[in-house]
């Protein structure tokens, strides 16, 4: 398993670089301080402390956090850093949120009228952890709520953002009529287009260096044996073999049904890409395996170049296993 | 107020409509808090109560006890067994510590609030109580007496801790 061990690192060590960086800065609370709010808090907790109502009336300490929420519209001043992080997360399996942690000091009480403004930073996210839950990453942020330049109060939150543990039946009977979500499209930019345009015609093109005439993929805009930039394609025969692999148990990705085999295909003409394996479970996938180039349509837009496990030497090693 | 003390508990009905009121209240629209089939797709067995509520009824329940003239410092909880609706959570606190100062004592609260699967929330409450003769002093955080009536009929602990009306 020290792929996954690897692969949970390399996440580890993206999430990490999350730490310190600012979730949201200067963002303003989207209604001052108010009356309204406050009693229907008051309402909602059935708290009849008469220090909440009336022309002295200071607003529930322990509402802090709500002057800065985002509400139905969503939330406006928060930092690209945080929602990052948060997509890393949905992207990684990590679609669950709950709250686990709250920690607010008050300095000073806010009041009717009383415009916040609010800072929040990341302050750290743990390693991996497994709970009841399910397994995810603990994100703690720190908030600073102010009215002008004076602090009124602190607020440090943790959240657990998890991929929900499976065997719960309930919750899979409600889940299994959905479909998955699609499967993630390739960006597509400047450097790589010319190799998604090959693939839409259903040709594997490789890149070749006009100086050199060394292959190379995937696609870069320049030669990286003889530096230089100018290149020309050549289309791949479409045989090749296994090179290595590795089996996808966890963690789940939305789209993807693990366990599946990902494979490094060596391409008859020296180069390597990665890609799937079909046409042989995902346990029977062996280096040396020869496969032959297909191409699988994943939906409207989406195909890719796919490797069928060749048949004739499948059930060769079949027999002899 | 004395370190040992307990304070009387506090039952909270999880009914669904605190849930939901809570969570809106607090500008909460996760829909696990308001939408039962959503949390169950979720994989939670059905909506459960946001930790602003818990936040509030925690602090709620301190100040229910101290009186009016209570002052939240801080609160810091951390949250188990989630709030279901049709549960009960039962809030008990004790007092850890007492710092005499000379506006009036600041007290450490444990507060832990447990429901019919487990330890909801557990925290302390950091809260000052002034002394009774510092209370005109700090009539500017206390309601008027234009307001302190309902005190008396709803929030009855607030008579025997803070006599506001009637120290001045």
């Amino acid at each position: 398993m020290a792929h996954e061990r690897r692969a949970d690192d390399e996440l580890g060590r993206r999430l990490k670089a999350y730490e310190g960086q600012a979730a949201a800065v200067s963002a303003a609370g989207k209604d001052p301080v108010n009356a309204p709010m406050i009693r229907h808090w008051c309402e909602a907790m059935g708290d009849t402390n008469p220090a909440y109502t009336g022309p002295d009336a200071i607003a529930p300490p322990t509402m802090l956090q709500a002057w800065t929420m985002g509400g139905l519209s969503g939330h406006t001043g928060r930092s690209s850093a945080y929602d990052e992080l948060l997509t890393l997360l949905d992207e990684s399996g990590c679609t669950s949120v709950v709250a686990t942690d709250c920690e607010q000091e008050y300095v000073r009480p806010l009041r009717p009228g009383d415009e916040i403004t609010f800072d929040a930073v990341i302050e750290s996210v743990s390693d991996r952890k497994t709970t009841k839950l399910g397994t995810g990453y603990f994100v703690t942020t720190r908030m600073d709520i102010r009215v002008g330049p004076a602090l009124a109060g602190t607020h440090r939150f943790r959240i657990l953002k998890y991929a929900p543990a499976r065997g719960k039946e309930g919750a899979r009977q409600e889940t299994a009529p959905h479909k998955s979500p699609p499967r993630p499209h390739p960006v597509v930019n400047r450097d790589n287009a010319g190799f998604w345009e090959g693939v839409r015609e259903r040709r594997l093109l490789i890149q070749r260096c006009t100086a050199c005439s060394t292959l190379r993929h995937p696609w870069l805009p320049g030669c990286a044996t003889c530096g230089h930039p100018e290149w020309d394609t050549v289309e791949a025969s479409g045989t090749g073999e296994v090179y290595s692999y590795v089996v996808m148990h966890h963690p789940p990705f939305p789209a993807f049904d693990p366990p599946y085999a990902v494979a490094l295909i060596e391409l008859t003409e020296g180069v390597r890409m990665i890609s799937n394996v079909i046409g042989v479970p995902y346990d029977e996938v062996r280096i040396g395996m020869p496969v032959r180039l297909e191409f699988q349509v994943y939906d409207e837009e989406l195909v890719l170049p796919v490797f069928r496990a060749e048949e004739s030497r499948v059930a060769v090693e079949g027999r002899t296993a | 107020m004395k370190p040992g003390e307990q304070l009387p508990p506090l039952e909270i009905p999880v009914t669904r409509t605190l849930v939901v009121a809570g969570a809106i209240a607090s500008r909460d629209y996760q829909d696990v808090h308001h939408d039962a089939e959503t949390a169950r797709q979720k994989g939670s067995p059905d909506i459960f109560m946001n930790i602003l509520t818990t936040n509030g009824l925690v602090g709620r329940y301190i100040t229910d006890h101290f009186g009016p003239t209570a002052v939240l410092r801080r609160v810091a909880i951390r949250l188990g067994a989630p709030n279901y609706p049709g549960d009960t959570m039962v809030l008990r606190g004790t007092v850890e510590e007492v710092a005499e100062a000379s506006g009036g004592a600041t007290a450490t609260v444990r507060v832990i609030g447990e429901n019919g699967i487990g330890r909801h929330v557990t925290g302390t409450v950091t809260v000052t109580v002034p002394s009774e003769a510092d209370v005109p002093s700090e009539a500017a955080d206390v309601p008027s007496e234009a307001t302190a009536g309902p005190s008396e009929a709803t929030a009855g602990p607030s008579e025997a801790t803070a006599p506001a009306g009637g120290a001045a």
